[in-house]
């Protein structure tokens, strides 16, 4: 049970008759239940990575492989969370929660109680009538996350989701994230330029290079969670990570 | 000042009943007091020179408008969404579009009268020539303006084409629809007026004030232009609320 890239690539058409490679060679198993964020610096091509894996580009070269069969589109087992504006605000937030199951043929009732239970699990049953106006960032994203567990997909793609939002509630997403995580037992590929975000929750961190966005380098996680982000292993890991990022930014410091 | 909207009106009321004492001469500035009991009595025949009551008049007003009016929505919003949607259709109709646009309505009325002579389709074809051109290019402005966000999260949680027809361009592009709807039953409502002055129409309150000027009731010009501009208004005014009750979450979009 893993999803597997296998010498995934992508190029653009650029300027003139130039190809600009956007992705090189990728070469990533992440395994059922692992939670691994993508890192690097803008333009590397990491929310590229996660928008082919959702279905939603195509790659040049390679494959996809979630538990050995080949992907090739959009796939009813993985929900992609987006960085932002992503809830329809025409809908209330339960129907927001219950677009995917409506998609599927889902009754309302039905649909609706489904929605519920997973409204509770992010904590804002009693938003379940507001429409996402007049919901803060952090609870819209929130929102986000439920609508996408709603369809019980296996892996939950996230493009920086967290982005967009203040540090403190960043952090109490990152800490809910992780909660869900655990009870949900969901396999999360996670995009993020944050050094801290990302090894704050990962079992993995996978540094991607720029132009064109190969792996760097995969740095395994050891530390148990709740991770205390001012320890001083957690900043030791830091380093390291930062150093990487750093270096695959600017190689020419190298 | 929330009163100050009214100060003018009422000055020019003032005025124009100072104007009607000083000119003293009923066919240049007739006397409200003229106007006034036409107003008062818009079921009644005896002010209109025999042509039916103020309300008779309206009503076919009102229903020539709302005939051109549907089948100029009925084309323009269906057009519209395809054009939206598919670059290859817009390329097909937009230069024709951009061509027939700058044509006034009134402009149409010889050749309307040639192809369908003296009576209803003339002046439904003019106010549909009116009201087509607002809807059209709102629904694509619309269609266009659905975050492509919005279409990825469904494409994501597995919803078919039809289904992102249905579920979110629509419902996404309604707003933008809506204002086209009500800008082009605006100028419909004023393309009636000047319909109504065809050859052989003998109903209607663009007739009616045409007719009131063959006899020199510039009174009954008055009471038929203030009709004329109340319905207007109302109409206008309905069209605003709704907008305002099932799209109040335009510009809110988060």
């Amino acid at each position: 049970m893993s999803l597997v890239l296998k010498n995934l690539s992508k190029s653009f058409a650029g300027e003139g008759k130039a190809q600009v490679e956007a992705l090189s060679h990728i070469d990533l198993e992440v395994r059922d239940g692992e939670f691994v964020s993508v890192l690097g610096p803008s333009g590397c091509g990491k929310t590229t990575l996660l928008r082919i894996i959702a279905g939603l580009d195509h790659a040049t070269g390679g494959t996809i492989q979630l538990d050995g069969r080949l992907i090739d589109g959009p796939c009813p087992r993985m929900a992609m969370i987006f960085q932002e504006y992503s809830l329809y605000p025409w809908r209330t937030v339960i129907d927001n929660i219950a677009f995917g199951l409506e998609m599927k043929g889902m009754e309302k009732q039905e649909r609706r109680e489904k929605a519920l239970e997973f409204l509770e699990l992010v904590g804002l049953v009693d938003f379940a009538g507001n429409y996402p106006y007049e919901l803060s960032g952090g609870m819209r994203q929130r929102v986000a996350v439920a609508r996408a567990l709603a369809i019980d997909p296996q892996i939950l793609l996230m493009d920086e989701p967290f982005g967009a939002l203040d540090a403190q509630t960043r952090n109490m997403l990152q800490r809910e994230l992780l909660e869900i995580w655990e009870k949900t037992r969901k396999t999360v590929l996670f995009v993020t330029h944050s050094v801290d975000e990302a090894v704050f929750l990962s079992d993995r961190v996978v540094v991607l290079t720029s132009r064109p966005g190969a792996i760097r380098e995969v740095v395994p996680i050891d530390l148990p969670r709740p991770r205390e982000r001012t320890g001083a292993e957690f900043a030791s890991i830091r380093r390291y990570v930062l150093d990487h990022v750093e270096h695959s930014a600017n190689p020419s410091k190298v | 000042m929330r009163y100050l909207r009214f100060l003018l009106p009422i000055l020019l009321v003032v005025g124009w009943e100072i104007a009607s004492w000083i000119i003293n001469n009923p066919f240049i500035v007739p006397s409200l007091t003229t106007v006034i009991p036409i107003l008062m009595h818009p079921l009644s025949t005896e002010y209109t020179l025999g042509t039916g009551s103020m309300v008779e008049n309206a009503s076919i007003s009102i229903q020539r408008v709302g005939l051109g009016f549907l089948v100029a929505a009925a084309v323009a919003i269906p057009l519209g969404i395809l054009m939206g949607r598919s670059t290859l259709l817009n390329d097909f109709f937009d230069s024709t579009i951009e061509l027939l646009r700058p044509i006034p309505p009134l402009a149409w009325v010889p050749l309307a009268l040639a192809w369908f002579k003296i009576g209803l389709t003339s002046i439904v074809f003019i106010i549909f020539i009116g009201a087509f051109f607002p809807i059209l290019l709102n629904t694509i402005d619309g269609v266009r303006s659905v975050k492509k966000t919005w279409l990825e999260v469904a494409t994501t949680l597995g919803a078919k084409e039809r289904q992102i027809m249905a579920k979110v361009v629509l419902p996404g592009a309604a707003p933008t629809i809506w204002t086209g709807l009500r800008v082009g039953f605006g100028i419909a409502w004023m393309c009636v007026v000047a319909a109504e002055w065809l050859p052989g129409i003998s109903k209607g309150l663009g007739y009616l004030i045409l007719y009131a000027y063959n006899f020199g009731q510039t009174n009954l010009i008055i009471a038929g232009m203030v009709v004329i501009g109340v319905i207007g208004l109302l109409i206008d005014f309905v069209f605003k609320r709704v907008e305002r009750r099932w799209f109040s979450w335009r510009g809110l979009e988060r």
